[in-house]
């Protein structure tokens, strides 16, 4: 009762087509093409304008420190959202207390307050000194706007808000992390420290780099905000320019258009961060499938 | 004499008001193997689990390798560790769980060299050497570069045996090893036990494994509810059980 030999090399498996995709994959690309071109139509948009600034040195000086104060930003701020999540995971009901505080503080006020806060400091407090407090004892004793300039003071804002939004991303990330990891951390001598850095963290990563990519993005367009206190940074540039030649429309064309190539460039550092964190962790760098199983198109 | 590596005194333990150990005493000599059986929820996680301290007893006293484990005396009063102290305590002491646990981002030989080099502190060419090593030993020489995702459960769990075995313990607990794995994989955990045992290892064994605690114990233990309700050697608590609750327990699983 032979059944048919068929060779399984011959077999060719055709994939599922989805032609919903690419109908709605074109609407969203026409939909597109003519919001372009309806803004590059625009009468009262001058291209020149628009070319002239694209390369101004203001505006890329400006976008210069746009980079390294995201930069800056996002590092203090993850590095004090760890603490703040390790804090809050701790059995001491002080750190806990403390560390859920801080993050309501911050989460609760806006963003554009606190760098208006941190950057009038030296209204508040005009001088900062280091000392022993009721006593004549001084160490340290300065200006507050000298010691704390209006960047600092972004900064200082930036990051502290930074820090109690990636603090619960952070925190959601170590949960995310098997108890028995740690048990067999444990049993195998490893301290608590030692066992965070080099067990739990490395996996808390896979959670933690998605929704650490999106802060990142949200931290390049929030230094915008730091106009306010006057720090030179693309945007302020751009709106010092515009204010000067009354070319508004153009300038923000020009400023959008730089954070739109830095918010896309971003995008490649955080897929190489997520391959390297879901090493081990099946599909991703996967093997390549079985021989017998090759797939084509007729 | 004997050496005696395990020394149990009346251990208890309790959460909240759920007591699940109710003075469990027991020795095991260096070199001996015991075997731990009962019914679900009787303790025998737990009481491991005190044994190197994961857990903290609320009464009682467990000596290994002649020292206290958690605590130090003086006089009358017990003092707890600090946690540096009890990490050394637990260096001597390998566990091997149900779940493997292994470390999924490490390859099989970083699992194994990990507490070597970044507790013991022995370099990496001498840890690799003695990690390779150790994956001969349960088998797995050419699986060292494989992550745990990549292995089969019975492979997994040989490698958490040689990663257990990389601190050079005095003692090796194990729990339920092999109630994780398909029935085809379990022989290959269970050979690699018993050249453990046959090489003079120290082992207490929570298992559910029979023909394991027949052939390869010295002694067995029954617990049901936090106690030992019956102790000796494996012919005379599997083969003649006194008690009536021991011999409804292995009517059930044999
Ligand atoms: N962390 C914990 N908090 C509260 N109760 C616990 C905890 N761990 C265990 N228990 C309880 O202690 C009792 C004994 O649990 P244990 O895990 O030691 O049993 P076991 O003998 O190992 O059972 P099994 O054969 O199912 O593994 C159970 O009633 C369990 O609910
Ligand atoms: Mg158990």
């Amino acid at each position: 009762m032979a059944a048919p030999e068929s060779n399984v090399d011959d077999v060719v498996a055709v994939p599922l087509r989805h032609p919903w995709r690419w109908i709605s994959g074109g609407i969203a690309t026409a939909l597109l093409l003519s919001f372009i071109w309806a803004v590059y139509s625009a009468e009262s948009i001058q291209h020149e304008i628009v070319t002239k600034f694209l390369f101004d040195h203001r505006i890329l000086e400006g976008m210069l420190v746009t980079l390294w104060v995201t930069v800056v930003c996002m590092t203090f701020g993850v590095i004090l959202a760890t603490i703040l999540a390790i804090m809050k995971l701790s059995v001491n009901p002080l750190l806990r207390w403390l560390a859920t505080g801080f993050i309501e503080f911050f989460r609760g006020t806006p963003l554009l307050l606190q760098i208006v806060f941190w950057g009038y400091l030296g209204i508040i407090f005009p001088e900062i000194f280091l000392g022993i407090p009721f006593t004549d004892i001084v160490f340290f004793r300065d200006q507050t706007s000298d010691v704390i300039p209006a960047i600092v003071a972004g900064i200082i804002a930036l990051s502290l808000n930074e820090a109690a939004y990636s603090a619960e991303i952070v925190r959601a990330g170590i949960l995310s992390v098997d108890s028995g990891q740690v048990e067999a951390a444990k049993s195998l001598g490893m301290s608590s420290g030692y066992t965070m850095r080099k067990i739990v963290l490395p996996q808390a990563m896979r959670v933690i780099i998605p929704p650490i990519g999106n802060e990142f993005i949200g931290m390049l367009k929030n230094t915008s905000l730091l106009q306010v206190i006057a720090v030179a940074e693309l945007y302020t540039r751009a709106s010092t320019i515009s204010s000067a030649n009354l070319a508004q429309i153009e300038l923000l064309v020009v400023s959008g258009f730089w954070y739109l190539v830095m918010t896309t460039v971003l995008g490649f550092p955080q897929r190489a961060l997520e391959r390297r964190y879901g090493r081990g962790f099946a599909v991703v760098g996967g093997r390549a499938a079985p021989r017998a199983f090759k797939v084509g198109r007729r | 004499m004997a050496e005696v590596m395990v020394d149990a005194r009346n251990v208890r333990k309790t959460y909240g008001s759920n007591e699940v150990l109710r003075g469990v005493s027991l020795t095991v000599e260096r070199g001996e193997v015991l075997c731990i059986i009962g019914p679900s929820g009787s303790g025998k996680s737990t009481f491991l689990r005190c044994l190197n301290h994961l857990e903290s007893i609320n009464g009682g006293r467990i000596y290994v390798n002649g020292e206290l484990m958690g605590y130090r005396q003086s006089g009358n009063v017990l003092h707890e560790m600090k946690p540096k102290d009890i990490a050394r305590q637990r260096q001597a002491i390998g566990m091997v769980f149900q779940k493997f646990n292994l470390f999924p981002h490490m390859t099989a030989l970083q699992n194994v060299i990990e507490a070597p080099i970044g507790v013991a502190g022995i370099n990496s060419a001498e840890a690799k050497e003695l990690g390779t090593k150790l994956l001969d030993q349960v088998g797995l020489g050419d699986k060292g570069d494989h992550y745990p995702s990549q292995l089969s459960g019975g492979q997994q769990q040989r490698v958490a045996i040689a990663r257990a075995l990389a601190m050079k313990p005095k003692l090796m607990l194990f729990d339920e090893p092999t109630s994780a794995l398909d029935p085809e994989l379990v022989g290959d955990v269970l050979d690699v036990m018993k050249g453990l045992a046959k090489a003079g290892m120290t082992m207490i064994v929570v298992t559910h494994e029979m023909g394991f605690a027949r052939e390869v114990a010295d002694k067995v233990v029954f617990i049901d509810k936090g106690q030992i309700v019956e102790m000796g050697t494996p012919k005379q608590v599997l083969d003649k059980p006194q008690e009536a609750r021991t011999k409804a327990f292995l009517n059930k699983v044999l």
